[in-house]
């Protein structure tokens, strides 16, 4: 079809995050962990060494705007690749280049004040466990400061007034910026995660299993929140779910774990109309 | 050329069902400029949803090529291309009307159909004029504008999905049973707003059960046939 000139390829989205191998192992790990453990040996434990591989081989990129999904059972690893992004926990293995970044980092020599850089300039998170992610029994304006701190912020008028923007912008009563999160519902308290991880306005926000947990009233609230902030702000996420319905709502594409490793990716329409991979099948398959 | 469809085909392989081999449809070709709608037909089963499904890349084709020339210029395989790039595709030029509305839960029917063309770079001004517009056009009761589609009826529904395709203007557009729920009265006024779009440029590729309407819209009809059971090849 070369019949008309072809103007210049319109720029692709910017690369918010790319990850190439990551890899996270227990144990002393041995020349047989990759090769005898994985989705195809349905174990993380080798039979060698005994070492467990939680992550392996795990390569993809999110660009700016995308919503990427994670599935797989519990076990497959989907919480411990959100971890060890956020630096939560130490990847033993892979390279990781973030926006703005001209190289991939081997993970494995990050100094940990990097690694700090990164999260508080780059990064938000949301727990699936609120204890997790806040800190229960000082104020919800003081657990939002925290990350502003973390992010650099110091002047009190700044933190206060943004930590009240926040915390109105996902639905928290303005009184309640006193209060304690221990005394909050579990719906508010997934706000208030919520208003914290976005304190720093992170370019990249993981979201771990954030609507586990809450009925389906509240679940539907903080989803449509989420999606909210997206479409206002732009934002990536990375989505991690067991639950299809979620994926379903929020993710652009979506990467399927099993025992640590990613056996399918794909557009999210396409994963769940025409899963190729026998475990995505049967995962499709058994929702209700 | 705004399409070539080269020697499509699909099958599914269920791993869960003792790998049991199913074929859609085989050997698809067809090609499409703008402007021209592409009507399918055939019996049901013979694959026609499954053939849309494959150009938008719900599911992915087991063999052949897809070529799109985009709005730049530019040409790649749907078939086999990046899914970001798909993805792109299908935000700002390729358009899907499915049987079923995908509704988004707790987003007025108003805001859903502004949504859309938002989402193509109008200003929500225009985009919530222009929805106003087409839902008074197609007879959805000014009540219902500020609830969420999820509540309403099967014609109501079919009526806000047809809209929401139409609305965002896409240079190609894969229409799948569009009037199917629809009594004949606002049939025939999506009918006529489909008609004004492809006046407008965009090329179509639709299935419609009814025969009269298939062919009153189509410059060029495939018919597909139920595919032959299973055989033991690749």
């Amino acid at each position: 079809m070369g019949d008309t000139a072809a103007s210049p390829a319109p720029a692709p989205d910017a690369v918010i995050l790319a990850v190439e191998n990551l890899e996270k192992r227990y144990g002393p790990g041995c020349e047989s962990c990759l090769a005898l453990t994985g989705p195809d040996h349905s174990t993380n434990v080798c039979p060698r060494c005994g070492s467990v591989t939680a992550l392996r081989l795990i390569s993809f990129d999110l660009r700016e705007g995308e919503i990427l999904g994670v599935v797989g059972e519990s076990g497959s690893g989907k919480s411990t690749l959100v971890q060890c992004i956020y630096f939560d926990l130490d990847a033993t293995g892979g390279r990781m280049r973030f926006d703005g970044q001209n190289d991939a980092a081997d993970v494995t020599r990050l100094p940990r004040i990097e690694k700090r850089r990164l999260r508080g300039r780059l990064m938000g998170m949301v727990y699936q466990n609120p204890m997790r992610g806040l800190r229960l029994d000082i104020t919800s304006g003081a657990n939002v400061a925290e990350k502003l701190l973390e992010a650099e912020v110091f002047h009190f008028s700044r933190i206060r007034g943004r930590a009240q923007s926040l915390l109105d912008r996902t639905e928290i009563p303005a009184s309640y910026i006193d209060w304690p999160p221990r005394t909050l519902s579990g719906g508010m308290q997934q706000r208030i995660q919520i208003a914290k991880a976005l304190a720093n306005n992170p370019p990249l926000l993981l979201l771990d299993e954030v609507t586990s947990g809450l009925d389906v009233s509240v679940q539907a609230r903080v989803l449509d929140l989420i999606r909210e902030l997206q479409r206002e702000m732009g934002i990536s996420m990375i989505v991690v779910s067991h639950d299809m319905g979620v994926i379903r709502l929020l993710a652009d594409r979506t990467l399927v774990m099993k025992n640590g490793g990613i056996v399918e990716q794909g557009l999210t329409d396409q994963i769940l109309e025409d899963p190729q991979h026998p475990y995505t099948q049967l995962l499709v398959h058994s929702t209700l | 050329m705004m399409i070539r469809c080269e020697g499509l085909s699909k099958h599914f392989l269920m791993h869960i069902r003792e790998g049991t081999r199913i074929e859609a449809f085989r050997d698809v070709s067809f090609q499409l400029a703008p402007g021209e709608f592409l009507g399918i037909g055939g019996p049901s089963g013979a694959g026609k949803s499954s053939l849309l499904k494959c150009l938008y890349r719900t599911y992915l084709p087991s063999r052949g090529n897809v070529w799109y020339e985009d709005a730049n210029g530019r040409t790649c395989n749907v078939a086999t291309a990046d899914e970001h790039e798909v993805l792109r595709l299908r935000r700002q030029e390729i358009g899907y009307i499915s049987q079923f509305f995908p509704v988004i839960p707790r987003v007025s029917a108003l805001d859903t159909i502004a949504n859309s063309m938002v989402a193509r770079g109008f200003p929500r001004e225009a985009g919530l004029q222009r929805a106003r517009e087409l839902l008074e056009r197609l007879a959805i009761p000014r009540a219902l504008w500020q609830m969420s589609p999820s509540t309403f009826s099967g014609g109501e529904k079919q009526r806000i999905n047809i809209i929401h395709g139409v609305i965002a203007q896409p240079r190609l557009l894969f229409l799948d049973e569009p009037t199917a729920s629809l009594d004949s009265r606002s049939a025939s006024e999506a009918i006529s707003l489909i008609r004004e779009l492809k006046s407008q440029g965009t090329a179509m590729i639709g299935v419609f059960h009814d025969m009269n309407v298939l062919r009153s819209l189509s410059d060029a009809v495939l018919m597909l046939e139920r595919a032959a059971p299973a055989k033991d090849e690749h």
